[in-house]
């Protein structure tokens, strides 16, 4: 195996430990964040830098053609899973699921009630 | 090995854990997606013992379009399931005894993954070693499937076939397939997607993408995973999107009208057809090499083309046909309208 | 222990097609059934499958050989089951879709999804019917 090699073998170990570490960091935020949107925030992260992280240090491993392919896949990744997240905050949204973290202004809250009157009126 | 073992272990861990999580979850909707997962993470551990077109097939069938299916039925019927469940222990008897007698069988069973089991004895070593000079494809699963054992494939297609006319039978109403029947919107179940203009951008430059893979996988199924099943479910799955996001009364025109039952019926004719020219040549049946006697192996080449084209047909006709007629549904009964504001 | 050691993958798989019969025989929604139903399906498919696994082998696809035909002495494993198992799982759906479409029929016709309920549906119909052939005879 010729130097070369060898370091892209490095580069590509590195860079999955690395989107491993932000798999991690997603899953514990899915379980300790407040609320369903955050929660989202929180899975988001596994699906765009998790995933482009172990995909792209798979890049550094593989032939040409297979590093294609694995970008490819990653770019129908981060298309479909960020609309995915965007669709499934837009509907709870639209459903009145609350904010529940005290740090932050429940607006979804004041949204509902305004549009509840105008509903009214 | 250890570590093929190991990745293994894990995804089994996860399998139960989900497996356990649809038993409890008692809203069905959250039970139907988790079967989804089920159903993905297992195509990784079919990836793992070396099966990757049945693995393909998984992904898309159990991930994606069963998934569907489950969720459009929800919206039909009830979410929420009643609590407590009838007959626990019996249940639990029935089950204890079952599994203690499958594993008491799997005792007399050989190693798992040895080379000496009695599976790789006989037929399959055969396939091993000669289909690349009978039928002279790279993925021996192709071969097998299209052309060894044809007959069971054509049994399969008709059950698909058999299933799709019985799911229409059973959802038709009167002038459902007749164009422009829907032009009253039915009453929408999930307005907001249709309202999403980022959700509409994307799917419309995904859908042309989704549709080519489809063909792709279609024609390179001879030399990798891929074949008629996985590309008919893909190619039905495109539409899917569209008449998720759209909704069925925009999807109606496209794929509602008798042409759809017709393509239900021509791929197994065509399947069928097949057969019955090598019958006409005086070959056994489904024999390609029918097709350009005096060159057995391009016989073979253009019989499995042909038979996985009519698979194609049918499973994506199938498919559409069983979607439509469960999103054009009006929900009727005691609690509609329960679902969505 | 051995044994353990060389057949836990069947085990495994056998107690997830457990937890989905048990699902069918003790749940009552049918959709849920059809939910435990699809893991069964699932884990049989699963069981064939394994079977077909040969240790350090590759998937049924020829790898090139070195004579630029194909590698005819790696292992490779079974493809017989994939074969029948990958048919298999598009007949599952389209039958599963069967299914469905008798729950949605049966919702239509009883106003429930649940067992219990509609054998209680029935029982009351055919106890009504048993009445009026009791008033009949008395008159």
């Amino acid at each position: 195996m010729s130097i070369v090699e060898t370091i892209m073998q490095y580069i590509g170990a590195a860079l999955i430990l690395g989107g491993s570490v932000f798999c991690v960091i997603g899953a514990i935020g899915v379980i300790r964040l407040p609320d369903f949107y955050s929660r989202c925030h929180a899975a988001g992260v596994t699906d765009s830098a998790g995933a482009a992280g172990v995909l792209f240090g798979l890049c550094f491993m593989s032939a040409p053609l297979i590093a294609f392919k694995l970008i490819t896949i990653l770019a129908f990744l981060w298309l479909s899973s960020s609309v995915a997240t965007h669709a499934l905050v837009q509907a709870a949204y639209a459903r009145g699921v609350r904010v529940e973290n005290p740090r932050v202004k429940d607006w979804t809250h004041g949204q509902e009630t305004s549009a509840k009157k105008e509903g009214e009126a | 090995m250890i570590e093929t073992n190991s990745i293994a272990l894990v995804f089994f861990a996860f399998l139960l854990v989900i497996g356990v999580a649809v038993t409890v979850q008692r809203n069905l909707f959250a039970a139907s997606m988790l079967t989804g997962i089920f159903s993905l993470v297992s195509a990784a551990l079919f990836t793992l013992m070396d099966a990757v077109d049945v693995a393909f097939t998984e992904a898309a069938v159990g991930a994606g379009f069963s998934t569907v299916l489950f969720l459009a039925t929800l919206a039909l019927t009830k979410d929420t399931e009643k609590p407590g469940v009838k007959r626990p222990f019996a249940a639990t008897f029935v089950v204890l005894l079952t599994g203690g007698a499958l594993i008491y069988g799997t005792l007399d069973m050989p190693a798992w993954g040895t080379s000496e089991a009695p599976i790789h004895a006989h037929t399959a070593s055969y396939f091993v070693t000669h289909s690349i000079t009978d039928i002279g494809l790279p993925n021996i699963v192709t071969s097998v499937l299209a052309s060894y054992r044809g007959y069971d494939t054509f049994g399969e297609l008709l059950v698909v076939f058999t299933a799709g006319t019985g799911v229409t039978l059973l959802m038709q109403r009167k002038g459902l397939f007749r164009p422009g029947a829907l032009a009253i919107p039915p009453k929408s179940r999930a307005p907001y997607v249709r309202e999403m203009p980022v959700v509409r951008a994307v799917a419309k430059t995904m859908l042309p993408f989704i549709l080519l893979f489809a063909l792709y996988v279609q024609a390179h199924g001879d030399f990798g995973p891929g074949g008629g099943f996985q590309a008919g479910v893909i190619f039905a799955t495109g539409f899917v999107l569209y008449g998720l996001i759209w909704g069925p009364a925009k999807l109606q025109p496209i794929i509602g009208g008798r042409p759809v039952q017709g393509l239900m019926a021509s791929g197994v004719l065509l399947y069928g057809g097949v057969g019955v020219f090598c019958l006409l040549m005086g070959y056994p049946f489904l024999d390609y090499s029918a097709l350009t006697p005096d060159h057995p192996v391009h016989g073979q080449h253009y019989g499995i083309f042909l038979v996985e084209l009519g698979v194609g047909i049918t499973v994506s006709a199938v498919m559409l046909i069983i979607y439509f007629v469960f999103s054009v549904r009006p929900r009727v009964g005691r609690g509609a309208g329960e679902l969505g504001p | 222990m051995t044994q353990a050691a060389h057949l836990w993958h069947y085990w495994l798989i056998i107690v997830l097609g457990m937890l989905g019969l048990w699902v069918v025989i003790a749940k009552r929604h049918y959709v849920k059934k059809l939910l435990g139903l699809s893991i069964f399906q699932v884990s049989v498919i699963m069981f064939y499958v394994s079977m077909g696994k040969v240790e350090g082998g590759t998937a049924p696809v020829y790898l090139p050989g070195e004579d630029g035909g194909v590698d005819l002495t790696a292992a490779y494993s079974n493809p017989l089951p994939h074969v029948l198992m990958l048919t298999a799982i598009v007949v599952g759906v389209a039958t599963t879709a069967l299914g469905l479409a008798l729950v949605v029929r049966i919702r239509e016709a009883y106003g429930t999804s649940e067992e219990d309920e509609i054998a209680a549906a029935d029982r009351a119909e055919e106890d009504e019917l048993h009445r009026q052939e009791l008033a009949e005879e008395a008159l």
